[in-house]
């Protein structure tokens, strides 16, 4: 038994006849418009981090069809649990360009408060759960709260994401299992794209796919090419459809490729072919989408141009405003660890205030930014 | 979303004589008359009622949606309650026993504890983890195992341990209502030996608040769950055979730690025996001897001790002399006196 890759793109940019959404010209220039904000966001991130001025970064780049395809197929009201490679997804959930680069920062414009690490973004107003980095743990919470949402009959559906790596841990196991079950409203989407950092996705299983491990669960496996926003968009919305049907989980294997390194503390030249790079960069999905819109007349050099110095000016000007806001306060440190602070946090920030009055505390550990 | 909450069960009053675990069982019954979100579910807590009865007749009485039975992943069990959690659900995770907790870890230490610290306040996780724990039943080595210690590291949880059925019910259902993921270990060698006097309905015991279990002078004995009816028996043969009075400290919750009643015993006794079933080393009862070393060590008149499990891994046929008992604590109790 093997899986079809579900393609409606052809290398000419056409849509294979009786596949196209037939989406109005107005959303596709939308999802064009996303792809390419999504990319000039992951070029500043990459060079902020080159000059200095963040920490880290983890860039999407190749892989801006599978995931704002995959969440465009969503309603607003449907929650998300991400992993960490899929910031298109806050592009189109209107996350302001400021509040996803003060995360950056952590800084006090970060909703999260300057905690975790560039890329790992929590935004409660768009549905869109804390992110951590752990491979799979997110994949169990999707299911649960696909329990909670169908034992309180909410029509909520839940997204979520892991890579072929996810693929390996306990959560994909549990979570899959768990979602299958309860028939909890839940779309697990995993992004193959190829390379788990340098583990290459073939030695991560022996199965001939990852979708086809849908099967073992009980539930429906997809395949569809990562690269073609079109079939990610068709393959997705069915699975969320049926989700909200109340007939349960659907695994979908959107296959695509990290054209980038894992993180900017990587260097994907020490492990990965060449000549693979740069076949998975002739299948670009923001080309291929570019060529499917000039068919159908929605593109021409002035749309081009609005989309990507626009967008790079709009992140621009955020750059600056969100690098600019102050840092968190230091006694921040001891918020949040619980809804009230226990009497030995409330004793150890004191301490920290104390000391602080004095000057030179923490002056020999590196700053923000490293 | 919003809570939709009932006025019933809670209004009961009166006490009834019960063990810990019909106490635990009532404290459940009566969170979900109140509370239509709190959900119990793990392996066996259906029709069964759980491997110990603690959740027994709560399938039958609110349905297959609020208490129900899951495949046998700790991983999922866990990982789902903080997806029910973060949806708002009250979700109650029984693990079947707290040996069998590790595949699960990842999901309490990194995910149930630190959610609300790692979105800024955005996304919490209310959520309450229950397992029986701890020697005494011939369990051996993955029945019997006295983990705490891992919990009690990690910022963002709580950790409480009854020992008494009236405290059992009364965390419990001060755990469930907390905001905070909150660690339950039940000392499984007195679910059913502890019998007492229980409030019916409404009944909560604040997180965070030691219980004096023996007023005394000369000693404080500092211990939880399963150990405190030991201390009972250590201090009763302390005091007969050399004229000791202890004052023994019921812990109650580990985190928050009620570090004033501590340290006001501690300075009044100036003597102190710190007793746990764990491993020794790098056992709570380490964290113990510390704070009283920091903040204490002007008023101690005989060294710290320490009465815990060996740092073996538990032993099965052994365990009669693995666990801490009065005479081991006794003894500990005299090299305060005499060192």
């Amino acid at each position: 038994m093997s899986l079809e890759l579900l393609t409606i793109l052809d290398k000419n940019g056409k849509a294979q006849k009786g596949k196209d959404p037939n989406l109005p010209p107005e959303e596709l220039k939308k999802l064009y418009r996303l792809m390419v904000a999504t990319r000039a966001l992951d070029d500043r991130g990459l060079a902020l981090q080159r000059q200095g001025r963040i920490g880290f970064y983890l860039q999407s780049t190749g892989q801006e069809a599978s995931h704002i395809g995959a969440a465009y197929a969503m309603k607003a009201s449907d929650w998300l649990f991400p992993a960490y490679r899929q910031p298109g997804i806050l592009l189109l959930r209107d996350v302001p360009y400021e509040k996803i680069i003060a995360e950056w920062f952590g800084n006090s414009g970060d909703t999260s408060k300057g905690r975790q690490m560039p890329v790992h973004y929590s935004f409660r107003q768009a549905n869109f759960v804390s992110i951590s980095s752990p491979i799979g743990t997110q994949l169990t919470h999707a299911a649960g709260a696909g329990m909670a949402a169908k034992a309180r009959g909410d029509d909520t559906v839940f997204m979520t994401f892991c890579g072929d790596g996810g693929t390996s841990s306990n959560d994909f196991h549990s979570g899959l299992n768990f979602a299958a079950v309860y028939k909890a409203p839940v779309v697990f989407i995993c992004e193959n794209n190829g390379w788990a950092i340098s583990v290459a996705s073939k030695n991560q299983t022996a199965s001939e796919s990852m979708a086809i491990k849908a099967d073992a669960y009980g539930m429906p496996g997809v395949r569809v090419d990562g690269n073609d926003i079109l079939a990610v968009y068709r393959v997705c919305k069915e699975a969320i459809d049926r989700a909200r049907r109340g007939e349960g989980p659907t695994l979908v294997e959107t296959v695509t490729y990290r054209i980038a390194s894992h993180s900017s503390s990587d260097d994907a030249d020490r492990y990965r072919d060449k000549k693979e790079f740069e076949a998975w960069q002739k299948k670009d999905p923001i080309q291929r989408f570019k060529t499917y819109l000039k068919h159908k007349k929605l593109w021409n050099e002035a749309f081009e141009k609005e989309c990507v110095v626009g967008a790079k000016e709009e992140i621009m000007a955020a750059t600056k405003v969100a690098e600019a806001l102050p840092p968190m306060g230091p006694e921040s440190m001891f918020d949040d660890v619980y809804m009230n602070q226990t009497p030995g946090l409330k004793a150890q920030r004191k301490e920290l205030h104390d000391l602080m009055l004095k000057g030179g505390v923490g002056a020999e550990i590196g700053h923000f930014p490293l | 979303m919003t809570a939709t909450k009932k006025k019933s069960g809670a209004d009961a009053t009166g006490t009834k004589v019960m063990t810990m675990l019909e106490a635990i069982n009532d404290a459940m019954r009566t969170e979900m008359a109140n509370d239509d979100r709190v959900v119990v579910f793990g392996e066996d807590v259906g029709k069964k009622g759980g491997v110990f009865g603690t959740t027994a007749g709560l399938h039958e009485e609110f349905g297959e949606a609020r208490c129900f039975d899951t495949p046998l992943s700790e991983c999922g069990i866990l990982g789902a309650g903080v997806g029910m959690a973060l949806y708002g659900l009250r979700p109650i995770a029984e693990i079947q026993f707290l040996d069998f907790i590790y595949p699960g870890f990842d999901q309490i230490v990194s995910e149930a504890a630190k959610m609300r610290y790692r979105s800024g306040g955005e996304y919490t996780c209310p959520m309450v983890i229950r397992s029986p724990y701890g020697g005494g039943i011939r369990g051996g080595h993955y029945h019997s195992q006295s983990s705490e210690a891992y919990f009690c590291h990690t910022p963002g949880l709580k950790v409480v341990i009854p020992s008494t059925p009236a405290d059992a019910k009364g965390l419990l259902i001060a755990s469930i209502r907390d905001e905070d993921p909150v660690m339950f270990l039940e000392p499984k060698a007195i679910y059913r030996h502890a019998k007492d006097e229980v409030p019916l309905g409404e009944h909560v015991v604040e997180l965070g608040r030691a219980r004096i279990a023996r007023e005394g002078t000369d000693v404080t004995i500092l211990c939880y769950g399963a150990m405190v009816p030991v201390c009972q028996k250590a201090a009763d043969l302390a005091m007969e055979e050399h004229g000791r009075s202890c004052e023994i400290v019921d812990l109650r919750t580990l985190v928050p730690l009620d570090e004033q009643t501590i340290l006001a015993s501690v300075k009044k006794t100036g003597r102190v025996v710190i007793v746990y079933e764990a491993p020794k080393t790098g056992g709570f009862g380490g964290e113990l001897s510390a704070i009283i070393a920091e903040k204490a060590i002007e008023y101690m008149e005989g060294p710290i001790v320490r009465v815990a499990g060996f740092d073996t891994p538990f032993p099965y046929a052994l365990e009669h002399l693995y666990m801490p008992d009065p005479k081991r604590v006794a003894a500990g109790i005299e090299k305060t006196f005499v060192w």
